[in-house]
């Protein structure tokens, strides 16, 4: 593609694999079809990378799955054409095909792949990884069984999957979410498709993992010189690895450009929203708000462990005791709001659990400094001293929409608190769920609907009414913004801040984010396989870390300058290297 | 693990319809009753069933109206007499009526034959014809449709070896039989909801102890108990009494599968952040449990309970074929159908079997019916 830069229109049509134009793909028919892709026109070069970004929504995802015309029904391609120049130099209309055709099956998976957000939903649980890969070789390529594992080896160590001899005879549930994402990446690199098209690939796993996996993609897209188009809603990741951003919003694109270009030089409000609520959290609001951390200690949480025992399996086997959390200690004073931070599996939402007692401790005590000054020991309260406590400590949930019971109405949600503990009643009842309701910005009008009626920042505010009801002293938000997009991240994080200084509260706050940490915390604790590995100022932990995990864990944060790929500079944490004295730096 | 992560995926999607209901401009929304009838509605045989089940129930409530004959009058001049089909024209003139037979008997064999003897009973609508108290508030003698002259006697599907109209006992069986259905998944109901409900919040042993309750009592070959107990039924106990009796006897098997069902619902359930919210707001574990839990889950009860009620008919049937269930004078379709028990019977007068037909066509709706609410409720099946 290279040899023939005689003429710029030349260029131009040769470096262009795909070509969309105004495509338009609806849910349903008439007046109330829903229009997910409206009118979008883009192109995607040989060997880059588009992102698309957006909301949920958005559209992004439709979009994604329209140009291989897998859109789930009832959702149909009204018009536009999708020009595709991998085969045809004058350019093959995919929209043309019959979703059934030979034509757009030979594309799918083998010219233009796919990848998606769930690894696990995507991969066959009882398929050998290896069968899955050497099936789509086989069924696109004229190759035997032998060559074809041979291939699947090859692949499997491509995506840097450790001894791929071995692994290729393993099963899905074998690997680790990094893992079968490569795995899928493997799958669907099988027959060097010209257009990897990857549908949120890192949404699903931890910010190191996701690091890693973007690294991957890169990396391989040079090698195999394919363009990708991919999916997401982060703009972090954007900044990462995109050459061209598209952003979408209600199904329309709503700017189009180089990276640097929309990064820069944004010219629409919403391009600009979303970059600023990303920039936001790079911040601290405590420092411009100015804490009122006082020194008096609201909870001390003193050598807590949560130990899943030893079972005997079925085979007589033993599994050793799990240590979800082991020997926890933590301070949180009035005023102040705490950071967990820490990846999946590292405990700190099991924390969270124990401290509120959800779950039960296996040792250790959590005393609390009640409102009257008795202090008591949750690990051990009994169950009338319980419900007092519960009354001063509330928590948030991270999924709004599970965490609203379907069949009450709003009104009785938020009073559900208040007329346990008798405190209101008719009249009075519905005056302070009114109250409760315009605290957290909703409007009283709502009060006889029912949850669904709401999208997902306004549950999770009903359920930050809820949480405030009882006048408590300390909430405990565990993941209470990552169910939420960008834009409304900031805003709950805002309404929290705001509540705060309004009510005298501390929170605890669980979060895989550091962004969210940074923004809203004073102080951070940062958790890795039950422990806590280090704890202090949040400016400080989220800038210049001691602990080499923290250091890996805030260097794989994607940051929002696309000049600035820190990624590629990230720095690795390996446990066990680290034990055996070796140290791992910047690769 | 894997079951939750695609909920999660579902509510996401949940969350674009709704962002998407937002860009049409109009919001409609639909309560969740209302969005399972618009499921519902979808399912033809299921919609089609609701109503024949519906019309089954109608006729359980207004047997005396429906029923154009006495029930237990006998004649010794009608037995085993063929159905007489309702013709609406004689000649050219609307005026519905059955041919009448006679009874004859060979000189030879002196076996009974019925002939045509060519004169006709005019039928009308709402004819006279016994007394009885509609809905137990106010008698009356009037019928939905009998023969003119009230005393005449006609037989649409028949009549038994007493003589006796078939149509009417069938509409006076479908009391019995429908009702005890329901009646018998009510206590069932109660039962399974109460131990199933136990069993799946707790959990631990009294989940044990529960689920190896239900598991002994599947167990247990189903006749041979249901024989056992309904011999231990005194005999010389009024109808309403053995009805009664009957329906213990069938609920106290029924319960098991209602148990389970609201069992596993309950487990699943137990988990759910809502109801670890509702623990945290201070509720007791009753309010937990019928004020959180259980309207959840209501929309799928009513879906088993439907799923339950043929069970109860098909078992009040085969306990009263076998002569053990309800007891004559007592009419229910198991009490009609032990009057076909006999080959020579079925052979000579096939219309005996009628009752069979009903039981067939009102379990077979039943279960329709139950199949569409129950895909209805989940709203996971798509």
């Amino acid at each position: 593609m290279v040899d023939n830069v005689n003429t710029s229109l030349d260029t131009q049509s040769s470096d262009i694999i795909l070509d969309v134009r105004n495509l338009k793909t609806y849910f349903g028919t008439g007046e109330k079809a829903v229009r997910a892709v409206d009118d979008v026109s883009f192109k995607m070069m040989r060997g880059k990378t588009l992102c698309i970004v957006g909301e949920s929504g958005s559209g992004k995802s439709v979009t994604a799955r329209s140009l291989l015309q897998i859109v789930d029904p009832p959702g149909k391609i009204l018009a536009g054409q999708v020009l595709y120049y991998g085969k045809d130099p004058k350019g093959q209309d995919l929209a043309k095909l019959h979703e059934r055709s030979k034509e757009i099956r030979s594309i799918r998976g083998h010219e233009i792949s796919m990848i998606f957000q769930e690894p696990m939903t995507s991969l066959s649980p009882i398929h050998t990884i290896g069968n899955q890969i050497m099936e789509v070789i086989l069924l696109h390529q004229n190759v035997d069984k032998a060559e074809a594992r041979a291939r699947a080896i090859e692949l499997l160590r491509r995506v840097e999957i450790p001894n791929p001899a071995v692994a290729i005879d393993k099963y899905t549930f074998e690997y680790s979410g990094g893992m079968r994402q490569r795995a899928m990446i493997a799958m669907s690199l099988a027959c060097n498709p010209k257009i990897l098209i990857a549908d949120e690939p890192t949404t699903a796993l931890d910010v190191t993992t996701q690091a890693e996996i973007l690294a991957l993609i890169k990396e391989l897209q040079t090698s195999y010189g394919m363009a990708v188009l991919f999916i997401t809603h982060d703009m972090g990741v954007v900044a990462e690895i995109a050459d061209e951003i598209g952003v979408m919003q209600n199904g329309k694109l709503l700017e189009f450009g180089s990276a640097e270009k929309i990064f820069y030089e944004a010219q629409n409000p919403y391009t600009l929203q979303l970059i600023d609520s990303v920039r936001k959290l790079e911040t601290s609001a405590r420092a411009a708000r100015g804490s009122r951390v006082t020194d008096k200690k609201l909870m001390e949480i003193r050598g807590v462990s949560k130990i899943y025992p030893a079972r005997s399996t079925f085979m007589g086997k033993t599994n050793p005791p799990f240590k979800a959390l082991d020997n926890v200690s933590l301070d949180v004073f009035e005023g102040e709001n705490l950071g967990i931070v820490g990846e999946s599996g590292s405990g700190k939402t099991t924390l969270g659990n124990c401290i509120i007692r959800v779950l039960s401790c296996s040792g250790g005590e959590v005393l609390f400094r009640m409102a009257d000054g008795r202090i008591s020991d949750l690990a051990k309260a009994k169950t009338h001293e319980l419900r007092q406590v519960h009354r001063e400590i509330r928590m948030v949930f991270q999924d709004p929409f599970a965490s609203l019971n379907p069949r009450m109405t709003i009104g009785q949600i938020v009073g559900e608190p208040l007329l346990v503990a008798g405190t209101h009643e008719g009249a009075a009842l519905r005056k302070r769920v009114e109250e409760l309701l315009a605290m957290v910005g909703m409007p009283p009008e709502g009060m006889e609907r029912y949850p669904h009626a709401f999208s997902g920042g306004q549950r999770q505010r009903i359920g930050i009414a809820r949480a405030l009801a009882l006048n408590p002293r300390l909430i405990i938000a565990d993941e209470a913004t990552s169910a939420l997009d960008v834009t409304l991240r900031s805003q709950v994080l805002d309404l929290l801040l705001d509540l705060q200084d309004k009510l005298n509260l501390s929170f605890i706050l669980v979060s895989h984010d550091i962004g969210v940490i940074r923004y809203f915390c004073d102080r951070v604790a940062v958790m890795y396989k039950g422990q806590v590995v280090e704890h202090g100022p949040a400016m400080k932990i989220c800038s210049t870390p001691d602990h080499p995990y923290t250091k890996a864990l805030i260097s794989a944060v994607p940051g929002t300058h696309p000049r600035d790929k820190r990624i590629v500079n990230r720095h690795r944490y390996d446990a066990d290297a680290q034990a055996s004295g070796i140290k791992l730096g910047g690769n | 693990m894997s079951e939750k992560k695609t909920e999660t995926v579902e509510v996401e999607e949940t969350a674009q319809v709704v962002n998407m209901a937002n860009l049409r401009g109009g919001i409609e929304y639909a309560s969740q009753w209302q969005l399972m009838w618009m499921r519902f509605r979808k399912h033809r045989l299921a919609l089609i069933s609701m109503f024949v089940v519906i019309a089954f129930y109608m006729v359980a409530v207004f047997s005396e109206f429906l029923a154009p004959m006495d029930p237990e009058q006998p004649s010794r001049t009608t037995t085993y007499q063929p159905p007489q089909w309702i013709h609406l024209f004689d000649g050219s003139t609307f005026a519905p009526h059955v041919l009448n037979f006679t009874l004859t008997r060979d000189p030879d064999t002196l076996a009974p034959t019925y002939v045509l003897d060519g004169s006709k009973t005019y039928l009308t609508l709402f004819a006279r014809g016994f007394e009885y108290k509609m809905l137990g508030l106010f008698k009356t003698d009037i019928h939905l449709f009998g023969p003119k002259v009230n005393g005449q006697r006609m037989f649409v599907f028949g009549s038994d070896r007493l003589g006796r109209d078939v149509l009417s006992r069938v509409i006076f069986g479908a009391r019995f039989t429908l009702s005890l259905g329901l009646i018998g998944v009510t206590l069932s109901v109660t039962i399974g909801i109460l131990l199933g409900g136990l069993s799946g919040y707790y959990g631990g042993k009294v989940d044990w102890v529960v689920m190896r309750l239900v598991e002994f009592i599947l167990s247990l070959p189903t006749i041979p108990i249901w024989l056992a107990m309904a011999s231990a039924l005194p005999k010389d106990w009024p109808p309403h009494f053995q009805y009664m009796a009957v329906t213990v006897i069938i609920s106290l098997i029924g319960w098991t599968h209602l148990a389970r069902v609201v069992r596993g619902r309950f487990l699943a359930m137990r988990g759910e952040v809502f109801v670890v919210a509702a623990k945290l707001d201070g509720c007791s574990e009753g309010r937990v449990i019928f004020r959180h839990m259980l309207p959840s889950l209501a929309s799928h009860i009513i879906a088993a309970v439907t799923l339950a009620i043929p069970s109860m008919v098909l078992a009040e049937t085969s306990l009263s074929f076998l002569g053990l269930g309800l007891q004559p004078p007592a009419i229910s379709w198991g009490v009609l159908l032990k009057d076909a028990q006999k080959i020579s019977v079925i052979a000579n007068a096939p219309w005996l079997f009628m009752p069979g037909v009903m039981v067939v066509c009102a379990v077979l709706s039943l279960n329709f019916f139950g199949d569409g609410l129950r895909d209805a409720a989940d709203p996971y099946t798509h």
